[in-house]
């Protein structure tokens, strides 16, 4: 019996899957859309759980390929457009992959998404939704809203449940029609309106300080410091975050970037010149000496 | 024959199920599809000002045996011959060996067929952005490969691009980053008496000479080497600069 079971589940069953995956197709055919959506399939009954095995770490801390995870990532709405900060690490198990990580995706001149989950995942459906707008220009000669872009993204990711994406993001962007508008999508099908939101392993610490000091008629500075200081905060509780901070502004004539810029000059200057984080202590001697160290 | 997993059900060396289904207690029986083996070493790329240079080791393992001491990792991609010798663009790729070599094949086909239909060769970053969606092609069933993609940019800049699955360069990197970190990128580097605590000053950051990243690379080999036992045999250097690329084979221990 085993030996039939050999002969016939050899690679040779799965002969036509073959030809599709070395996919020579993309050398002869000009037509291919380099972002297409034919994908490579394990030559096994259930394709699913075998890439769980080979690549979950939370079901098997021994996988083969570690994703990147752990991100902090917020966006909110208030009177003068949308505020977008991330935060700029990328973690595989405990291992520190990059630090300098553009977790702000620009999906074109007024569209912007963010990065939480599988790296790879939302870098390369974020360039595909930024095709899917574009397409959606020319067709129809005016500009996709945030509403009909983030559908096209959650119905994807949607089409592929359980399949193994990991994605949580946001698409933010502001429209003549619409005004600041503001999605949270995720590669559960989730697809939420809101003002405000928070995504990844550092967003209740982003969450603590964001709904604590938001406000929609912030102005437009205060909201922008805003967004760095819950992202400062959830740099310092969360392991999984950290690196810089990246800051954007999105308005109707488009998006603007507010640097990318390291925490650790924002930390001290956060601590030292408004006095706070003051469970940390700037000289330790002093401060152990007093016993205050906590 | 410790090369191959000896499958009880075919005779010789099989294909990759490293176990054969297994009958158990209750007499269902457990079948497995173990594609992947990590046949170890290391990568690094540095990308200077006008240079890029990729590193590997050249051993091959497969658990604690030694398959050959000289598999080359990194590669020459998009040449108009199979000689490569006008090839503008570096790829390096450690992790499963045999992965590893189709996709290398994969994409240096399709940067000759750039090169062919256009009449000009693949721009690093046009390449970089091809690898992605290549990789991605297959995220159900992933190349076990970590991948490092280096050359010039259009201005003849140093240009080295790294990915997902993403540790930057394969079983010592946990060993080699830290170092590079500081010695390349001048992380946690002051200026000597500029300060104490948060007073510090950091130490200007500027690009390093070729000689010296040359130098740097060899160090962080030789010292991966004492410490990981996938990491050795040889070290083989390329590094592209406007003039072609040049490629250089150094002795490591061979312990």
């Amino acid at each position: 019996m085993d030996t039939l079971v050999a002969r016939y589940s050899r690679p040779g069953a799965f002969q036509n899957e073959r030809h599709i995956e070395d996919g020579q197709d993309d050398l002869n055919d000009d037509t291919t859309p380099s972002l297409s959506l034919k994908f490579a399939m394990p030559p096994v009954a259930q394709p699913s759980a075998w890439l769980r095995s080979a690549t979950d770490d939370r079901s098997n801390p021994h996988c083969p390929i570690k994703i990147a995870h752990g991100t902090t990532t917020l966006a909110f709405r208030f009177q003068g457009g949308i505020i977008v900060a991330t935060d700029s690490r990328a973690t595989a198990g405990n291992w520190i992959a990059s630090q300098t990580v553009k977790k702000v995706i620009e999906i074109n001149n007024c569209l912007l998404g963010t990065m939480a989950g599988g790296a790879a995942d939302c870098q390369y459906w974020l360039a595909w939704l930024g095709m899917q707008c574009r397409l959606h220009e020319l067709r129809h000669k005016r500009r996709i809203s945030v509403a009909a872009a983030s559908k096209v993204l959650a119905n994807l990711v949607y089409q592929y449940k359980g399949m193994g994406l990991s994605m949580g993001t946001m698409c933010a962007g502001v429209t003549k029609e619409e005004g600041p508008a503001l999605y949270y999508i995720d590669s559960d099908g989730t697809r939420l309106a809101g003002n405000l939101f928070c995504v990844g392993s550092g967003q209740t610490f982003a969450y603590g300080v964001l709904d604590a000091e938001y406000d929609y008629d912030l102005s437009e500075e205060d909201a922008l410091e805003l967004g760095r200081r819950s992202i400062l905060a959830a740099t310092h509780r969360d392991a999984y975050s950290g690196g810089y901070i990246n800051l954007y502004h999105v308005k109707e004539e488009g998006w603007v970037k507010h640097g990318f810029s390291d925490t650790n000059p924002i930390f001290w200057k956060t601590k030292l010149e408004k006095g706070e984080f003051t469970n940390v202590t700037s000289s330790f001697a002093e401060d152990e000496q007093a016993g205050n160290r906590v | 024959m410790a090369m191959f997993s000896q499958n009880p059900v075919l005779d010789g060396p099989n294909y990759s199920f490293a176990e054969a289904p297994t009958v158990r207690a209750d007499g269902f029986r457990e079948h497995r599809f173990n594609p992947y083996t990590d046949n170890g070493g290391t990568t690094v790329a540095v990308a200077g000002d006008g240079f890029a240079m990729m590193a590997g080791d050249t051993r091959s393992t497969s658990g604690y045996s030694i398959n050959t001491r000289f598999a080359p990792k990194v590669f020459k991609i998009g040449g108009s011959t199979s000689s490569q010798e006008d090839a503008n663009i570096l790829l390096s790729v450690v992790g499963f060996a045999a992965d590893g070599e189709a996709l290398k094949e994969r994409l240096d086909a399709i940067c000759k067929m750039y090169r062919y239909r256009h009449g000009k060769p693949m721009t690093v970053n046009a390449c970089a952005k091809r690898l992605s969606t290549i990789l991605y092609q297959k995220r159900f069933f992933p190349y076990y490969v970590y991948a490092i993609l280096g050359g010039l940019d259009e201005e003849n800049k140093g240009a080295v691009y790294s990915y997902d699955p993403c540790r930057a360069g394969g079983a010592a990197a946990s060993l080699i980053m830290p170092f590079l970190d500081n010695q390349v990128n001048f992380k946690n580097q002051y200026i000597p008496g500029s300060g104490v605590g948060h007073a510090l000053q950091e130490r200007e950051r500027k690009p390093l000479p070729r000689s010296e990243v040359e130098s740097l690379v060899k160090d962080a080999f030789d010292s991966a080497v004492e410490r990981h036992i996938e990491v050795g045999d040889a070290l083989q250097l390329m590094i592209i600069t406007k003039d072609g690329i040049e490629e250089k084979i150094l002795p490591l221990k061979q312990d």
